[in-house]
This record gives C-alpha cells, sequence and structure tokens, in this order.
C-alpha cells in the first residue's frame, strides 16, 4: 500500500531540502520526493500535511526502556510508543538494566523483545565494562554480532582511564561509537549543581569540574588512540569549551546535549521538585546559555532525550533520595523548537542535530528522506501550542519538570517503515 | 500587621515584617516564662506534634515546652520511636500522624526540604525545626531576638560567623535574617567548610579568626561537627581547635560590648573555650530562654486564630 | 451610619471622677489597693482614675496593663488576634485589683481578665469598674462601678472614643 504526504514544508537537512514537497512511500521506503505528486493509485492513502512539516523521524542516540528488569518503570513497547509520539523513530538504549546489557543474550532478548514489541527501532548500546562496574571490558564483539550500535557504561564514567583506553581501542574492530557519560565520582555525590541555587536551598552539590575533568579526560585518552568518542549530555560552559578546542585539532571527537539543560537552570531546583533532579544536574545560567551557543556554533552536533523514567515512588520522596531522571520523549521537540524560536538554530539546523547527524554517529542509512531511504517519516506542527500533562504521557515515566507549562510545537504523525504509528492529524 | 502564612519553613521567605511581627509577638510571650503560674490558656485544645529524624534535645524540648505553656498537647515522636526505622516513608508517616489531627507538626530531618514536602501535602501546620544543611528558621529568630534584646537594634551590627558554615543550616537562616536587616555580616572558617558563591549573599569571607572578629559586635559560634574532622573537611579537630576555637583574647580585640552566641550543644575546649563560653560576653543562656518565647509567638502565629 | 453620643468629653470626665470616689469610699482605709487596665481602652481610663486618685489622695496606687489574648475564649475563631504586651511590675498577691474597662458586654473579657490575674498570683479581691455597661450578660459578672448602665440593641455597637488614642472624648451609639 501506498501512502502520500502531500502539501507539506519538508526539512531534510541531510539533502539540504526546506520547500513544499509531497512524498509518496511504497511500502517501507520512501518512493518518490517532489514538488507535486498527482497521479496516484486509487488506493493510495493520502495524508494532508498542509501547513504542517514534514521531516525524517527524529533518531534519538540516548534514552532508557528500563527493559529488562525496570519494566515497572518503563517497558520497550510503553517507552517507544512514547518515543513514536514525540516523533522519534529511533532510539538507542542504554544499557544499565537489570541484567546490564553486558553480554549477547541481554542484547539478543532487546532485540527481540524490540521486534515483537517496539512500536519504533530500538537499537541497543552495550556496556563498556562488564556489569558497568569498570572492573573489566564486557563481550563488546558478541553484542556487535546481537546488534549494539554502540558502547557506553551510562550513567557513571569508566573509572579507570587505563580501561577507557582499551574500550576505545578495542571498540576500533567494530567501528563501535563509544559514549561517554562524564563524572568524577570524588567530586560528585551530591544531587544538584554546585551552585548559588544549592546554597540557597542546602542540598549537595555536584560541580561543573566533576563533568568537565571527566571530558577532557577522556578526549586525552581518545586522542592518543586516534579513536572516536562522543560525549553525551553535556551541560556545562566547561565542557562546551573543552570539546570545542578538542575538536580544533581532533575531528573524532561528537558530543550532545538534553533539552532540560538548555530550557532550565538550577533555580527549578529551589522548589524542592524531584522532578528537577537529574544527572548531570541542571546547571547555571552561564551554563545554559554556553549550551546554546555550542549548539549554535555546531560544537554540539546532537540534541539526545536521555529520556530517564521512573515510578511515581522512586520521586515521591525526599529530594537527596529521589532517582535521577527526566521523562523526556513527549517534550523534547517542542522544548528543542525553543531553540529555532530564539534564533539559536534555523529548523533545518535543529532538525540536523535530532536527524543526520545522529545518524551519521551511529552509521545508520536514517535520518534522511530520499529515495529508497525507509520511510521514517514524522509530520509535525511548529507552532502549536498545548500544556504539559504528565498523566497523558505514553511513557510509564511521568516524571517531567514541565507539567503543567505549556509548550509550542507538536509531533502529530510518525511514521517507521512506512507504517503509520502515530497519527493525531 | 495581617499574618497569614499557614507554615513556617525558612527566613528566605519571610519580610521584615514578618520577622519584626513575631519578634515583638515574642516580647509579650516572653514575660510567661518569668512567672510562677508559666501557663496560659492560649492553644487549649490544640495538638502540636515534634517530629524528629535527627537527635535533638534542646529544639525539641524547647518546642514542647513553648507547647504545653500555651496549653497545647504535645507529642513527640522520635527517629528511634517512629516507624521509619521499620521503611515508612516520610510521606506515609506524615500522613498517618495528619489523619490523628494535629494542628502542627515541627519537623526536623536530615535532608533539606523535608518539610516543604510535608506542607505540600498536609493541611496541619508545618514547622521546620531544621532540615538538613538549609534552614533553622526558629534558631535565626531566637538569635535575632536575642541581638535585638542585648544590643538594642539588629540592624548595622557587624556580625562574625565562625564554623563550619558550609554545613550548617543555623549559618544559612542566621545569614538570609541578619542581611535582610542589613547587617555586616562576616564568615569565617577553614575554606573546606565555606561553601562556594557564598558572597552572593552579601557576605564576606575571612579566613583568619584573629581578623574577622576585630571590633564585631556579635561573635556567633558553630557547633563543629566531630565526625566532619579527619580526612573529610578538617585535619583534625585539634587543628581547628588552635586555628578556630574562640578564646578570651578574640573576645578582647572585639567590640567592646560584644555578645557571644552559639546554638549549642557546645563543645568546650573545641570550638569554644570555658571562659569565654561562661564569661560575662556570653548570651548563650539567654538565646535558650528566648528560644521558647520565639517558638511560642511562632505556634501562636500559626494555629492560634482561625485557618 | 447613625450615631448618637451618649456620653461627651464632660460627661466622662465628670464619670471618670464619680467613679474614683467610689473605689475609695468603697476600699476605704485600703491599703494595698491596685488598677488593672484592660488593652486597649481600658488601660488609658485606669490611667484617668489613677491621675484623679492622686489629685483626691494625694497617693499613687500601682497600676498595670493587662492585654487579655491569650485568655480569650473565641480566640480560634479570631483571624490572627494580636498579642499586645500585659505590663504589671506590681506584686498582685493579697492586692485589691480595680479591674478597669471601657465596655462591659457578655462578661468574657471580664472573665479572660480575671482567669489572667489569678495566674500573677492570688489577689485578696478583683472589682470591675467599667464607663459603660450595656448588659446583654452571657455570664455571671457584675460591675461593681459603672459610669453609665445603657441597655443597647442587638444590633447597636458602643464606641467608646478616648482622645489618647482616637483623637477626642465620647461615647456613641452606632448602628451595626
Amino acid at each position: 500500500m501506498k501512502t502520500l504526504i502531500r502539501g507539506g514544508r519538508l526539512v531534510d537537512p541531510k539533502n539540504s531540502i526546506d520547500g513544499r514537497y509531497d512524498v509518496l512511500v511504497d511500502g517501507p521506503v520512501v518512493k518518490e520526493v517532489s514538488k507535486s505528486i498527482r497521479k496516484v493509485d486509487d488506493d493510495t492513502r493520502i495524508i494532508d500535511a498542509s501547513k504542517r512539516i514534514v521531516a525524517p523521524g527524529l533518531i534519538d542516540v540516548h534514552c532508557h526502556l528500563r527493559e529488562p528488569g525496570f519494566e515497572y518503570k518503563e517497558t520497550i513497547r510503553t517507552g517507544t510508543t512514547a518515543a513514536t509520539r514525540g516523533g522519534f523513530t529511533t532510539v538507542v538504549c542504554m544499557a544499565n538494566t537489570n541484567p546490564v546489557n553486558d553480554s549477547r543474550s541481554v542484547t539478543e532478548f532487546i532485540v527481540d523483545k524490540a521486534r515483537a514489541e517496539g512500536v519504533c527501532k530500538v537499537l541497543p548500546c552495550g556496556a563498556v565494562t562488564r556489569g558497568l562496574r569498570s572492573e573489566e571490558l564486557s563481550e563488546i564483539g558478541e553484542m556487535f554480532e546481537a546488534g549494539i550500535v554502540a558502547i557506553s557504561d551510562d550513567g557513571r564514567s569508566v573509572r579507570a582511564a587505563g580501561l577507557l583506553r582499551k574500550a576505545l581501542e578495542y571498540a576500533k574492530i567494530f567501528k563501535l561509537p563509544v559514549i561517554s557519560h562524564c563524572e568524577d565520582e570524588t567530586l560528585s555525590g551530591g544531587c544538584v549543581h554546585e551552585g548559588r541555587a544549592s546554597l540557597l536551598s542546602g542540598l549537595d552539590g555536584i560541580p561543573a569540574i566533576a563533568e568537565e575533568l571527566i571530558a577532557g579526560r577522556d578526549i586525552a585518552v581518545a586522542r592518543y588512540v586516534d579513536a572516536p568518542l562522543h560525549l553525551t549530555h553535556i551541560s556545562t560552559a566547561g565542557s562546551v569549551e573543552i570539546i570545542e578546542r578538542a575538536k580544533r585539532t581532533f575531528r573524532k571527537i561528537t558530543c550532545d546535549t538534553c533539552p532540560h539543560y538548555f530550557t532550565l537552570t538550577d533555580e527549578a531546583t529551589l522548589t524542592y521538585d524531584t522532578n528537577t533532579k537529574v544527572n548531570p544536574p541542571l546547571r547555571s545560567q552561564d551554563d545554559v546559555n554556553a549550551i546554546k551557543e555550542g549548539l549554535r556554533k555546531g560544537t554540539i552536533d546532537i540534541i539526545a532525550t536521555d529520556h530517564a523514567p521512573h515510578e511515581f515512588t522512586s520521586k515521591d520522596v525526599e529530594f537527596d533520595l529521589a532517582t535521577f531522571g527526566i521523562s523526556g520523549f513527549e517534550t523534547a521537540l517542542a522544548l528543542s523548537l525553543g531553540l529555532v524560536r530564539e534564533d539559536i538554530l534555523d529548523l533545518k539546523g535543529l532538525l540536523m542535530k535530532m536527524t543526520a547527524n545522529p545518524a551519521k554517529l551511529l552509521g545508520l542509512e536514517a535520518g534522511v528522506i530520499s529515495e529508497g531511504a525507509p520511510a521514517d517519516i514524522i509530520v509535525f506542527d511548529p507552532d502549536m501550542e498545548w500544556t504539559v500533562d504528565r498523566k497523558s504521557f505514553a511513557s510509564k515515566g511521568k516524571n517531567t519538570p514541565f507539567h503543567g507549562m505549556t509548550l509550542r510545537g507538536r509531533n502529530l504523525f510518525t511514521m517507521v517503515d512506512g507504517k503509520i504509528v502515530y497519527n493525531e492529524l | 500587621m495581617n499574618w497569614k502564612r499557614k507554615d513556617l519553613l525558612g527566613i528566605r521567605d519571610l519580610s521584615k515584617e514578618e520577622m519584626l511581627f513575631i519578634l515583638d509577638t515574642a516580647e509579650s510571650f516572653k514575660d510567661i516564662s518569668k512567672r510562677e503560674i508559666k501557663k496560659v490558656p492560649t492553644l487549649r485544645g490544640k495538638t502540636v506534634i515534634t517530629l524528629f529524624y535527627e537527635p535533638s534535645t534542646r529544639t525539641r524540648t524547647s518546642f514542647e515546652i513553648a507547647a504545653k505553656r500555651l496549653s497545647a498537647d504535645t507529642i513527640n515522636i522520635s527517629s528511634s520511636t517512629s516507624s521509619s526505622t521499620k521503611g515508612e516513608s516520610l510521606k506515609d508517616t506524615a500522613r498517618n500522624l495528619e489523619s490523628m489531627r494535629p494542628d502542627a507538626i515541627v519537623i526536623r530531618h536530615g535532608m533539606p526540604g523535608a518539610p516543604h514536602m510535608l506542607a505540600g501535602i498536609l493541611d496541619s501546620s508545618i514547622i521546620n525545626g531544621g532540615d538538613g544543611a538549609h534552614e533553622h528558621p526558629t534558631q535565626a529568630l531566637l538569635d535575632l531576638f536575642t541581638m535585638r534584646d542585648k544590643k538594642g537594634r539588629i540592624d548595622g551590627l557587624k556580625v562574625v560567623i565562625v564554623g563550619d558554615i558550609a554545613h550548617s543550616r543555623v549559618a544559612r537562616s542566621n545569614i538570609f535574617s541578619l542581611k535582610s536587616f542589613g547587617n555586616d555580616v562576616i564568615c569565617c572558617g577553614p575554606p573546606t567548610m565555606i561553601p562556594p558563591h557564598i558572597e552572593t549573599l552579601g557576605v564576606k569571607v575571612e579566613y583568619d579568626l584573629k581578623r574577622a572578629v576585630r571590633k564585631a559586635d556579635v561573635i556567633m559560634m558553630l557547633r563543629i561537627q566531630k565526625e566532619r574532622g579527619g580526612t573529610t573537611y578538617i585535619p583534625s579537630t585539634k587543628e581547628y581547635s588552635t586555628l578556630y576555637g574562640l578564646g578570651r583574647e578574640h573576645v578582647e580585640s572585639a567590640a567592646d560590648d560584644v555578645i557571644i552566641m552559639h546554638p549549642g550543644p557546645m563543645n568546650r575546649g573545641i570550638e569554644i573555650s570555658d571562659e569565654v563560653a561562661d564569661g560575662p560576653s556570653s548570651v548563650i543562656l539567654d538565646q535558650v530562654e528566648n528560644g521558647v518565647a520565639v517558638r511560642m509567638a511562632v505556634l501562636y502565629l500559626l494555629i492560634g486564630g482561625e485557618a | 451610619m447613625k450615631k448618637r453620643v451618649i456620653l461627651d468629653k464632660k460627661a466622662i470626665g465628670r464619670t471618670v471622677t464619680r467613679i474614683t470616689h467610689e473605689i475609695l469610699e468603697k476600699n476605704a482605709g485600703c491599703t494595698e489597693l491596685c488598677l488593672i487596665g484592660i488593652r486597649t481602652r481600658g488601660v488609658y481610663l485606669s490611667q484617668r482614675v489613677h491621675a484623679k486618685v492622686t489629685d483626691v489622695e494625694g497617693i499613687t496606687l500601682p497600676i498595670g496593663a493587662l492585654d487579655i489574648t491569650m485568655y480569650r475564649d473565641d480566640i480560634s475563631k479570631l483571624r490572627w488576634p494580636e498579642v499586645k504586651k500585659t505590663e504589671i511590675s506590681f506584686d498582685v498577691n493579697n492586692m485589691t485589683v480595680v479591674l478597669v474597662d471601657d465596655v462591659l458586654h457578655t462578661g468574657r473579657t471580664t472573665r479572660a481578665a480575671i482567669d489572667a490575674i489569678m495566674d500573677l498570683g492570688r489577689p485578696k479581691r478583683i472589682q470591675l469598674a467599667v464607663l459603660v455597661d450595656r448588659g446583654e450578660r452571657e455570664l455571671p459578672i457584675h460591675p461593681d462601678y459603672a459610669g453609665i448602665v445603657c441597655p443597647v440593641n442587638e444590633n447597636e455597637e458602643v464606641l467608646v472614643r478616648m482622645s489618647e488614642i482616637d483623637g477626642k472624648d465620647e461615647v456613641v451609639i452606632v448602628k451595626a
């Protein structure tokens, strides 16, 4: 069956397209992209995208689907449903499940489960070290054969630089990107950014240098062994500066940040709302400004969600005891479109960081609307106003600091491999 | 003054006028404690629960006496006797207590924001009796009361706060109150115990105790927590005592009418010498006495009238 | 708002003089006599009686001010009543206390005042002097000295104004 997405403004950064185009989908692939497609079969389904934006499905290089082990927080089914509502058609799920995704069998479980129940494409990220314990390398090759697209000990850093070096070297065999969560545990240990807000709230702080030290260290190791390194959820001005400087002489460095790091500051934690507790923590206004500038200048390549769903009870406690994380799939696009309204990025530039750039990092034939490419397509309204209601989230994780806020921009239609999985048009 | 608050969570929420109103109200209550019959029927039929997750004799007793002198019924729950050891969450404990219809809950908790969490879900008045390193509002109010009593004013004073500023809720609450009345506040302690960005609160930092206390009107000593010694913040309490223990020579270089304060309990011989603690400048026992009056005023203002 | 003046400045002056004489007469020979005014206007009234006593007898009686807020029986129905200071710097034990108030109505204020004084000690006796007795008692309380007895309808209010705080002296009845 064919589908014609007609009358929308197509923004495809990879092909440098921004204009009125019709897109014809045949089966799982894009059949034709042209100014006007008049002739269609009788049974072709017509999607009216006029006054809307048509774009490649978003790709998230960093999320937590919680399965196996934490099905009370999220499952592959609920997580991918939330992802497609938010406009994502491909997501990379981190390895901190239970058991940890550090072996072929766990990777296979995730891949099988995603094939059976996933609403969008799920690409697992394997653990760098067994059990995320920073002691020995996990079976990266076996996991690669089972389908991992990257390795990361996300949630913590690889503690010993020597072990990180081995991981970076070893991953070269499979051309797997290594994704680094930057946090020096001897300096962190708090639960909010160390700054004026933590001074006022009395909450223990996590200083910016806890992130920056490891960012610097990991870059140095990667440069030494000439291996690609991706730094995830960058949150501080110092990190942006370190990465910018490194990129000038070493091109294998990439990085991402998340919508909350350019939307909220640590001031949000002053109410002790545990939904503002996230790791890395919400930073100062100066950091937020630097993150935006990093996005504008291209120092930051990718916007990821770090979608980290949690059950209500783990957030319904004292701030110190609450879990870290924000349920991010369903607000990411709207928050990111704020960058366009603030004139930090144009729409093409923004979508580049959410489609083509993540695809490039992961080596995927995705994030583009070309003839013959997989038909992963979204249609969204960049100006539609809506009020965040966590109860209406498809994700099991209702942990959002944006509840009750009115946001602008909403995904209305998601197609994965030619199949319509979400349609609010 | 139209008092409208249900809860007392922190000094930072209070206006100058509100603080003065509490102090003025406390003046009236202070006399009661001096009488033979130290009791008025004001809060007859009201119930006050003190819910303490951290050991405290002074603050809990002070609140209890304050409530009793106003004829309220008091129930004390400390962490050793509460369900917290059985793993019940703070929210569940609080909701259970609320079902017994208390009028006020005084909570002390090791984690910042715990009182705020309760205030958000309970109808009872919540009084912050100290939450982690955040605030201890009644302590700051009784300190303000004592300063006004002894110095005749609470503005334009040079106040030196000495000790572990970073982990002290007493320091934070006092900084907020003293700065809103336009006092000169100097924080003195080892840099490991001075939180970053403290100067954004308008205070000065001085690492040298001798320099800090020169011409001071008020010296406020903080209790040094012995468990912070060793590898963490200071090499040893002995070394701390050498550098930051308050002795007679410090008092002599301060203003002639300096007052020495301490929220208690004191580590004699560590942060303060016997000579100073028991000397003529010490107002430490006045603080304890005023604490009852200030807490009576707070209880009265929060639960005395119609909600 | 309709108002009816029942005592003007001159009449108040005369009434204070009369009450003073009655107090002195009733307590003739009593050495341990004191005056306690109930806040707010009872305090000014007690000060006027006090001055008059000094005038007439050449003696200075102990005088105090009482705030009964803490003893009110309707405190939980009031919106944050302000507590003012009670200032009684003498020992009330074995004294004859004359409580002074502006208006006697239900008797509840007097009850609170008696309780408050009893918590300060054990006076020999307590007497009550008021400028206006408007009736409608809810407790078995009776004034020993009343300036004017003036039954007032339920929808009316007796307002006592004193120059110390209100700028002028008068007692008026207004329709609520």
